[in-house]
């Protein structure tokens, strides 16, 4: 009896909520629950460091994690659900940013990148290739004084 | 007296510093033996004084000095000794410290093992490295001193932040240090080969040990990262494309690239300018990556506003080896000498392939890290870019490179025979064929894309295979003849092979415990068993056990295979009353390359307690493919012509024999 004291004085000392998705969270149907994860993995908790709601244990995030099943519970589909938390939060929830304007570049720069240095190397290579199996055609100097040197008395 | 001796030490290490960037290079210019082997006594003069500083302040958290300000804030006197040495390094003024430890102990590998480089660019390289390190004994003398005093001393420390005080800080920040600084090396010789206007295949044999060096140790630094984040952070992810991780994977990335290019350069003697290039992006890198942790610019873009004095010391420092090295690059590249001819169907166009999509992934990471922090301070918008960009934009490059992978090392230099290449990879196309089929057929087509995950590891692991088959005629020449073909083989060729079987082993990893993991989140009661992936697990209770700066409640799970008790899992919660922190110990059992991990959650009076329980399959094989490919990369290292002091000069023709 006095150990489990001890354990129960120790135990308040503890912050609460010191795992990330807790057994009381969790929905009934598995189907909905499921989805809720799903929805958890792309929103951010925002006290920490690029860590999704579902893994943190920040008390914040579980109160997104209510909400996002909250919202499930009344019916809202997964896009619903990410919109309504937008709203409420601001974009900077999402862990994957929105393709906008302002993310023009976030989103482009990479294939932009492949593709520029696609396009450059196919020019590299063709000048290279030009420069190595064609040499430069004669110039009219050129030909003339092989000309000479080919047949000697044509001149 | 100590910290006096140590923050003196560094001082006179800087002045050495400051002679070694100016003295060489007038004597390289001049021809003047003397002057350039004055580089020579200073690099070792500083890395002993940077020893004597660092040893110094060790010495300082051994001994729980308190009146040191830094061991103050970031050390206890009840800490296990392991962790009074690790929080030297636990701290910002102390991680610079080892930093430049490391940096000081490469310029004087290069003093003690360049006997073979030409003075001159011996000099220049000295000097250059000499360069750097002054800028950072100059970043740590003015603004991170570490050993500064406090008056009066007080009593008792303000203990190691909890998270940290675990083995894996021992190891992971100076192997990642290691490899950070170490391509240092590549960047020094880069702006040497650019002073002097004159780069050939030599230059890259030279460099190549160094980096690869540094390659090893980043890529074992940031599995140990990965594996101490997993086992710490009480969930079980391995990576989680925080901008503290990508700023150690970019130089990575980058990094790998000039490895791959060097060795077109140094066999080929093409790709010049190009590997001059990204021997320079490489540190640059490494140093964005050092400002982005070290100046609190990721945690806010404010934050780094109101102590800006760190941060834009470290951004000048940014400016001016980056700036000044990619207007050098600009200024001199022109000049160098372009070589080597190649089919685009080649081993060349093959590497050019890998370093295309190295450095597109490497900028994508680089533009996924800076851009919420650019996009909030130019319009004050925020947005977060996380895990789910990076896979998405990531993820299609590293499958292309995978696809390719094992093409490379099958096409003959210069011009290469694509549909033979193919013929021979057969078995490979079959094997991945086959572990498709078999995935699909186990674990269903529901992520449909994880099978053909599974199936292209396993392309590339039987592709690294069927090279050395091919090279050493297994199966087909009798096996005397195989057998001297093995040894003949080059250590480099070896190298490649398994590297590349290293890679394939962690995405096989990655694809199958982040797809097939299963978990479960559970209240117990005592006596009560959970069940997960075939394993029962029964709670025993719950106890109070005393560390030595801590105190610890540790859960007792028996854990049982068909019945059968196969151990004992004790996950526990460390509560630290100095920093009123709590931190989750998670319980791991490993079973084959998988991993049983078990986490507790909120306990009650009556020992009822939440748990997290995750079976994680094949798991282990990211960090065990990590450790492959460095493996590789030291059989690499280990090749005769690379070894760090190889070539041999051509005055001794009896050992030149032998090749």
């Amino acid at each position: 009896m006095r150990r489990l004291a001890l354990i129960a004085l120790f135990l308040t000392l503890l912050p609460p909520a010191a795992l990330a998705v807790t057994p009381d969270e969790a929905l009934k149907d598995p189907a909905l629950e499921a989805r809720a994860r799903t929805i958890s993995r792309e929103l951010r908790c925002m006290v920490c460091q690029n860590q999704s709601i579902d893994d943190s244990e920040a008390p914040l995030a579980h109160d997104l994690r209510v909400l996002v099943r909250d919202r499930l519970m009344k019916g809202d589909d997964n896009r619903q659900v990410l919109d309504f938390i937008v709203a409420r939060y601001g974009e900077f929830v999402l862990l994957k940013p929105r393709f906008e304007l302002r993310t023009l570049a976030l989103w482009g720069l990479p294939p932009a990148a492949l593709l520029a240095g696609v396009i450059g190397l196919i020019v590299a290579l063709r000048r290279r290739r030009t420069a190595a199996t064609e040499p430069a055609p004669l110039s009219a100097a050129e030909r003339q004084r092989l000309a000479t040197l080919v047949e000697p008395g044509a001149d | 007296m100590i910290p006096e001796l140590g923050h003196y030490a560094l001082v006179l290490a800087l002045a050495l510093g400051l002679i070694q960037s100016i003295v060489p290079v007038i004597g390289a210019r001049r021809r003047d033996a003397a002057l350039m082997r004055l580089a020579d006594t200073t690099a070792r003069m500083q890395c002993a004084f940077v020893w004597i500083a660092f040893l110094a302040l060790t010495l300082c958290y051994v001994t729980s000095d308190f009146s040191v300000r830094t061991v103050y804030e970031n050390s206890h006197s009840l800490m296990p000794l392991i962790y009074k040495i690790t929080s030297v390094w636990g701290n910002h003024e102390g991680s610079m410290l080892l930093w430049v430890l490391i940096l000081s102990l490469f310029g004087a590998w290069v003093a003690g093992f360049g006997g073979n480089l030409p003075a001159t660019l011996k000099a220049n390289v000295l000097a250059v490295q000499s360069w750097i390190a002054s800028a950072f004994y100059l970043f740590i003398l003015l603004t991170s001193n570490p050993f500064l005093r406090l008056q009066p001393a007080p009593f008792e420390g303000r203990d190691l932040n909890p998270i940290l005080q675990d083995p894996g800080l021992a190891i992971h920040p100076p192997l990642l240090y290691l490899g950070y600084v170490g391509f240092s090396i590549a960047f020094s010789f880069a702006i040497a080969a650019l002073i002097e206007g004159r780069i050939d295949a030599a230059w890259a044999r030279w460099v190549r040990p160094w980096t690869l060096a540094a390659w090893m140790c980043l890529t074992l630094g940031i599995a140990m990262g990965s594996y101490w984040a997993y086992y710490t952070l009480g969930w079980g992810g391995f990576w989680f494309w925080d901008p503290v991780e990508n700023a150690s994977l970019m130089p990575w990335l980058a990094g790998t690239a000039l490895l791959h290019s060097a060795v077109v350069m140094e066999k080929r003697n093409a790709l010049k300018i190009w590997t001059i290039l990204l021997a320079i992006l490489t540190f640059s890198l490494s140093l964005i990556g050092t400002f982005l942790v070290r100046s609190g610019v990721l945690t806010s873009v404010h934050s780094f506003a109101n102590d800006p004095r760190r941060g834009i010391f470290i951004l000048a420092i940014l400016v001016l080896f980056i700036g000044g090295g990619l207007t050098l690059f600009a200024w001199r590249a022109p000049t160098l000498k372009q070589g080597g001819l190649f089919a685009p169907i080649s081993r060349e166009g093959a590497l050019v392939f890998n370093n295309l999509f190295l450095t597109t992934a490497c900028l994508t990471v680089l533009v996924g890290t800076l851009y919420p922090l650019a996009l909030e301070a130019l319009t004050g918008a925020k947005i977060t870019v996380g895990g789910p960009f990076f896979n998405l934009t990531f993820g299609p490059l590293f499958v292309a490179l995978m696809c390719v992978m094992p093409f490379g090392p099958m096409l003959a230099w210069k011009r290469g025979d694509l549909l033979g290449a193919a013929q021979r990879l057969m078995a490979a196309f079959g094997v991945g064929l086959v572990a498709v089929a078999v995935t699909l057929a186990l674990e269903g087509t529901k992520p449909v894309l994880a099978p053909f995950g599974v199936g292209l590891a396993f392309y590339v692991m039987v592709g690294a295979l069927v090279d050395l088959i091919e090279r050493t005629g297994l199966f087909r020449a009798p096996l005397a003849t195989v057998r001297a073909r093995a040894a003949g083989l080059p250590r480099s060729a070896w190298g490649t092979a398994v590297a590349h079987f290293g890679i394939a082993t962690s995405m096989l990893g990655i694809i199958c415990a982040g797809t097939w993991g299963s978990e479960r989140i559970v209240e117990v009661k005592p006596q009560q068993t959970v069940s997960l992936s075939g394993y029962d697990l029964t709670y025993e209770g719950i106890a109070e056990q005393p560390g030595p700066n801590y105190s610890a409640l540790v859960g007792k799970f028996t854990v049982r295979e068909g019945g059968v008790p196969i151990g004992v899992m004790e996950p526990s919660k460390r509560s630290f009353s100095t920093r009123g922190m709590t931190t989750n110990e998670a319980a791991l059992m490993i079973r084959g390359a998988g991993q049983l991990y078990l986490t507790l959650g909120d306990s009650k009076p009556d020992g009822t307690t939440a748990i997290r329980l995750y079976y994680k399959p094949l798991v282990m094989l990211i960090w065990l493919g990590a450790v492959v490919m460095m493996l590789g990369g030291a059989l690499s290292l280990s090749d005769r012509r690379l070894r760090v002091g190889a070539p041999k000069p051509a005055t001794k023709p009896a050992l030149q024999a032998a090749e």
